[in-house]
Parts: structure tokens; C-alpha cells; sequence
């Protein structure tokens, strides 16, 4: 199918679809034909049509609707103005990403707002050295600790299982109606999700990068991790994390996390990651790890209702806190004090050893936090 | 190409038989007025997409929150085009077996002891469990497929899907290839609770469902409701999207809205007076303790201006 075997008036519509996908929304050239069937279907019979038709077709997603609607604008009512002037942070994201590749791109979807080029300069005078502290070992311990659960889906199995009447059926009538021994099946056991927030404001700066050298150890390691970093914005980190060669990772993830070394939001980040339907089915019944210290700046009641979702929300939620390194640590804060009632456990995060021996222990049960914390006190 | 062209003439001639499809989606307008007669009150971006579905013979995936109507939109489609409505409903770890064709074993069984001697084909008809996917290929202009909240599924089961939407046809190793004789209608909806494959976003038609404005709330209550006053159905509406505005753990949705204004309607005439109707049958439409505590002071303030 050639441009110029359509007729003139269909070129704005492949054009169209050609600028979307020069500005990072997937468009398959089936979805451009559609959209061209869609709009002869139509009638076209006002601006109105073309509009509803490539909604429909070409499915932009919906966190990117105003970014759509602004190149729709732009491109078929002509108001270059449109593109520019749209004030939303996604569409200056865009722009700062014209020159990046697409795999880059794809990374940086989530709470990004521009300067990319910029936080890079000052992350460059960050290291992340390379050290054996026993990380290697829990990698490979990881998936095998991990607490587990029964899954839906069933194995074979030779003992201690019901019996698999499909594949028993089978094997008989290959048998020629001899019954051989029956096969069994049963219930597979999947380890469960393991989520780690990790606070990347300055007053974690000493922590942050051993907690980052952690989670690339556990997103290796664990069949299913998810790695969020947080300060005044939340950023998803695991896809960066997945390069194998921790130094290209880490590298990967400082130039992806824009707000390092910053302030705390903690409530409102927590409270962002929620209302993301994706991101908050991560956290159903997995083992919810927070790496921070916990100190909210001002009123904690979001901070509060953040913790309270999670942990309705989680399998098992732990605050791994620094300052409990310190022997003379009292959950002492108005902030820590609310949240105590709904963590599982609120652990040492002064070491990565110590941490690294905590989740490898996670499937063990413990006393809640808050019984510990009160015997302590 | 030819294969588009193949596949737009057998649907033209089903649709000549069956005298439905086509001639019931004329234009985004027709159906919704259709739909309309079915009880479900459609935008008209949602219509258009309901017709362009129909119409292409592409399947149509339905997003949005929890509550907006995405599986009443489905019940509505079917009811539209008179057909019966197959729902796979989706879960982690859903399989073949549940959504393709299983075998009846037991049965199998049975007839393989009662034949004794006699030869016997234990994969005949009878013994052929049909699961939704293949219910409606056998019977495309009969049935539409409804594959609820997709997102609940695996990748894998993702992936069979993808296979079944563009070719139709499934493979049964016993029978061979069961071809569907008509391009089925299909709807697929999800509470995006996770991404869903690209290949199989681009390979539908897709809507973003969200909830009503105001006034269409109010005529959607009106509708569904027993016995509401004009009135309330407005000061529901106004205060449900109210009340959706804050950040809830579970922002109501339209049929607990419905709810809501059924509810007072019986607590008024019961005896108590408006605003206190409203407020007292808050339980039905906010159902996260969490969530009526963080409402409750300012319900009262809610309903005055809804009311007024």
C-alpha cells in the first residue's frame, strides 16, 4: 500500500499517524489502516468523526490522552501553538526526549519531568564502587527465601498430589486401555512478589547507594521484584535494574531518578504510588520493604493513610529504618509512633548484611513490630 | 490485503443472513439510541467505538476504573444485537482448559468400560466440554464473547488470546482446526491494573471508559433506579462526582451511585427527612471504613450543596 496510490485526502491521516509515532506512541501500521476504514465508515461527517476515530483506533494510552489530543490539534487544526503552549509536565518531558532513543524512553514513562540532561551533570560526581559484601550470595539465595503461595496453576508431580485425569486419559488410551499407574498433579507453589521503596532524599544520601546495590541484587535474584525509588517524586526503577552488570544498572538508574539527595514527600509519594492501578497491584500480597528513615516533615496524616493502604494491601510490610541501628532507637517520632500499629516489622537499615539477612528471613514469621518495639521501650 | 478483503466479504455475507450486524449499527448514532433501548446510557465516543467495532470486525477493549460500566456495556452490546452474551471471566492462572475446550474424562471413561468389545471414538462430540472461546465459534452469529478484566490473567494467557483474535480458529490435536464460520463480536475489558500487550491493544478497537458527567449520572439513575424522583437523581449525581473528586481508596462507582439513590428514596419515605436520607444510607455507596471516616464530616456539606 502505497502514499501514492491513495487519494490526496487521505495523506493527513497517514501523516498523522507518522507524527504520533515520531513522538513515542506505539502505532502499528494495521492500527493507521483501521484508522482509515475508521474515518470512511464515519463518513467523515465533521472533525468530530476523524477525532473519535482515532481514539478509537489508535488507542493512545490514557495517562498520555492530553499529549495525544495536543498533536491531534496541532496537526489537523494547524495550531502549531497547540504542542508548545500545552503547559502539562508530559509534554516537556517529550521534548527533552527528542534526541533520546527509544529504549531510554520507554524507561522513563513514569513521574518524569524534563532535565534529564542536567541531574545527569551532578549525578556524575556519584559512585557506586564495587564491593563484595555478600550480595552475590544472596542472590542466589533470594528466590528460594522468598515467602511462597499456592498458586491456581498445577504441576506434575509423582507423590502427594490429585489425580491429573487428562494426562491419565491419555497415557491409558496410548496404553490400549491399560491403566498404568495414574498421574498426579497438584498445586504449584509461586514465591511471592517482593516491592522495595526506597527513599533517595539527602537525608538518606549515605544509604542510598548500597540500597540500590541491594535492589539490583534482589531484582536478579527474585523471579518477581519491582524496585521504586522515592524523595518528592516517585520513580520505577526495575527495568533499569534488570541489566545484568550492576555498574551499567546503577548508571542507568542515576540518570533516571531525578530528584536524589532532595527532599521527602513521603505521604504523597506513597499515597501517588497507590493511585497507579498497575503499580499499587504490586504491592497485593507481596512483602512491601520501605528503605527509609521515616521522618516526614510536617503533618504525617497522608503518611499515615499511605502506610494504612499498603498494609491492607501487602502480605507482610517492613520499614527498614537507619536510625534503628543507633542502640538508644526509640520509635520515638509523632510520625513513627502512628505507623507502628500497621508494620509487620520495623528493622535495622544501617547495613546492607543486616538487611540482606532480614529478607532472607522474611518467610519465617515474627512478632508484629509494634509488640517488639513496646517490650523494647 | 487479501486477506482483509477475504475476511470483509465473509462477514457481508453473514451479516445478509443473520440480517443483524450491519444493519443494526447503520451509524454511531443508531447505536446509541439502540443501546439506549437496552437500558445503557452510552457517550458518544462510546458508541462511536461500539460501531467501529462492529462495524471493522475488530474486537473492542474496554478500559477504565472499577464501577464505570465496562461489563454492563458488554451485557448492553449483546443485548443490542440479540445475541447471547459468553463471559470468560479472567484470573491468575486461567488456562486452556478453562477458556478453549476440555475433555469430559469421566465420561471417557465410562464409555470406554461400557463398549467393551466394540470399537468406540471417545473424542466424538459428546465428549467435547466447549469453554467460552470455543462456544462462540461455533456460533459466532449467535453469541458475543465478553473476556472480563483481562488484566487479572498471565502473559501467557495473554498471548493465547492474541492467537484466538486474529485467526479465530482453534486448534483441538484429537479433532483438528475448528474455524469460525463469521467474524465473532468481542469485547474485552480491563481495570488496568497492569499493561496489557501492545500487539493486543493495536489488534482491538479501544475505548477509555470514564465515569459520567452529571447529567448523564442522573439519567443513568433515573433508568436503573426503581422509583427515584428527578430530583434526587440529580443531587446523587452532583454528589457522587463530589465525592469522586477526593482521593478515596475506592471512589463509588455508577451502580452504587444507583444505589445510593434507591436506598434514600426508601429511608425518606420511611420517614426521614432529605439530607438525613442521604447521609444515613451513605453504606452504600462508600464501602471502606477508612474511606466514610475520611468523608464523613463533610457528607453533610456534600449533600446541602447537591441538593441545593
Amino acid at each position: 500500500m502505497s502514499a501514492t496510490a491513495l487519494p490526496q485526502a487521505a495523506a493527513p491521516l497517514l501523516g498523522f499517524g507518522r507524527l504520533l509515532r515520531h513522538f513515542g506512541f506505539p502505532v502499528a501500521p494495521e492500527q493507521v489502516s483501521g484508522f482509515m476504514q475508521a474515518v470512511t465508515l464515519l463518513g467523515p461527517r465533521s472533525m468530530n468523526d476523524i477525532h473519535e476515530a482515532a481514539l478509537a483506533t489508535l488507542a493512545p494510552p490514557p495517562d498520555r490522552r492530553d499529549e495525544f489530543e495536543a498533536h491531534f490539534q496541532s496537526h489537523f487544526y494547524g495550531s502549531t501553538a497547540a504542542v508548545v503552549e500545552g503547559d502539562s509536565d508530559e509534554e516537556t518531558r517529550i521534548k527533552d526526549d527528542g534526541g533520546a532513543s527509544d529504549e531510554a524512553s520507554e524507561v522513563v514513562r513514569q513521574e518524569e519531568g524534563g532535565e534529564l540532561a542536567s541531574s545527569a551533570e551532578r549525578l556524575s560526581a556519584r559512585d557506586f564502587q564495587r564491593d563484595g559484601d555478600g550480595l552475590t550470595a544472596f542472590r542466589r539465595k533470594l528466590s528460594a527465601a522468598l515467602p511462597a503461595r499456592r498458586s491456581f496453576r498445577t504441576v506434575r508431580t509423582h507423590a502427594r498430589g490429585k489425580l491429573d485425569l487428562r494426562r491419565s486419559l491419555r497415557e491409558i488410551v496410548s496404553a490400549d486401555g491399560d491403566i498404568p499407574s495414574p498421574l498426579l498433579r497438584r498445586r504449584q507453589i509461586v514465591p511471592r512478589k517482593l516491592l522495595m521503596l526506597i527513599d533517595v532524599s539527602g537525608s538518606m544520601k549515605l544509604h542510598t547507594s548500597g540500597y540500590l546495590k541491594l535492589a539490583h541484587a534482589a531484582v536478579q535474584g527474585a523471579d518477581r521484584a519491582e524496585i521504586f525509588t522515592f524523595g518528592t517524586r516517585l520513580t520505577r526503577i526495575t527495568s533499569a535494574l534488570r541489566i545484568r552488570d550492576r555498574d551499567q544498572a546503577l548508571a542507568r538508574v542515576a540518570a533516571l531518578v531525578d530528584d536524589w539527595d532532595g527532599g521527602t514527600r513521603m505521604g504523597p509519594t506513597l499515597l501517588a504510588f497507590l493511585s497507579v492501578p498497575r503499580f499499587s497491584a504490586f504491592a497485593r500480597g507481596a512483602m512491601v520493604v520501605i528503605l527509609s528513615d521515616a521522618l516526614e516533615r510536617g503533618d504525617h496524616a497522608e503518611l499515615e493513610m499511605a502506610m494504612r493502604r499498603l498494609s491492607a494491601r501487602a502480605f507482610r510490610l517492613t520499614l527498614a529504618t537507619p536510625l534503628a541501628g543507633d542502640p538508644r532507637f526509640q520509635p520515638a517520632t509523632s510520625a513513627l509512633r502512628a505507623i507502628l500499629p500497621v508494620l509487620d516489622d520495623l528493622v535495622d537499615g544501617s547495613s546492607i548484611a543486616g538487611l540482606t539477612e532480614f529478607i532472607l528471613s522474611l518467610a519465617r514469621p515474627a512478632p508484629a513490630a509494634a509488640a517488639i518495639w513496646k517490650r523494647v521501650s | 490485503m487479501p486477506k482483509r478483503s477475504a475476511r470483509t466479504t465473509s462477514a457481508r455475507t453473514t451479516s445478509a443472513r443473520t440480517g443483524s450486524a450491519e444493519t443494526v449499527a447503520t451509524s454511531p448514532e443508531a447505536v446509541a439510541s439502540r443501546l439506549a433501548a437496552s437500558r445503557y446510557l452510552a457517550d458518544e465516543s462510546l458508541a462511536t467505538a461500539i460501531f467501529l467495532a462492529i462495524r471493522l470486525g475488530k474486537p473492542l477493549l474496554l478500559e477504565g476504573a472499577p464501577g464505570v460500566g465496562k461489563t454492563e456495556a458488554a451485557k448492553a452490546i449483546a443485548d443490542l444485537l440479540g445475541r447471547d452474551l459468553v463471559r470468560l471471566q479472567c484470573y491468575e492462572g486461567i488456562d486452556a482448559a478453562h477458556a478453549l475446550y476440555e475433555w469430559n474424562y469421566q465420561r471417557q471413561l465410562l464409555a470406554i468400560r461400557h463398549a467393551g468389545e466394540h470399537e468406540i471414538d471417545i473424542y466424538d462430540d459428546r465428549f467435547l466440554i466447549a469453554r467460552p472461546l470455543l462456544q462462540v465459534l461455533k456460533a459466532p452469529e449467535k453469541r458475543v464473547l465478553l473476556v472480563d478484566e483481562i488484566d487479572r490473567s498471565d502473559h501467557e494467557f495473554e498471548a493465547l488470546l492474541l492467537e484466538f483474535l486474529s485467526d479465530f480458529q482453534i486448534s483441538i490435536p484429537e479433532r483438528g482446526t475448528i474455524r469460525a464460520t463469521a467474524q465473532p463480536i468481542v469485547i474485552l475489558t480491563s481495570n488496568r491494573t497492569r499493561e496489557l500487550a501492545e500487539a493486543l491493544r493495536r489488534r482491538c478497537v479501544y475505548h477509555w471508559i470514564t465515569y459520567p458527567d452529571a447529567e448523564r449520572e442522573a439519567a443513568i439513575i433515573m433508568l436503573r433506579a426503581g422509583d427515584v424522583a428527578q430530583a434526587t437523581a440529580r443531587a446523587v449525581a452532583s454528589a457522587v462526582r463530589d465525592i469522586r473528586a477526593r482521593p478515596l481508596a475506592k471512589p463509588p462507582g455508577i451502580a452504587e451511585a444507583v444505589e445510593w439513590a434507591n436506598a434514600a428514596t426508601i429511608l425518606e419515605k420511611g420517614g426521614s427527612p432529605w439530607p438525613e436520607a442521604f447521609r444515613r444510607a451513605i453504606g452504600v455507596l462508600i464501602k471502606d471504613e477508612e474511606d466514610l471516616s475520611y468523608i464523613a464530616p463533610e457528607l453533610g456539606r456534600i449533600v446541602e450543596e447537591a441538593l441545593a
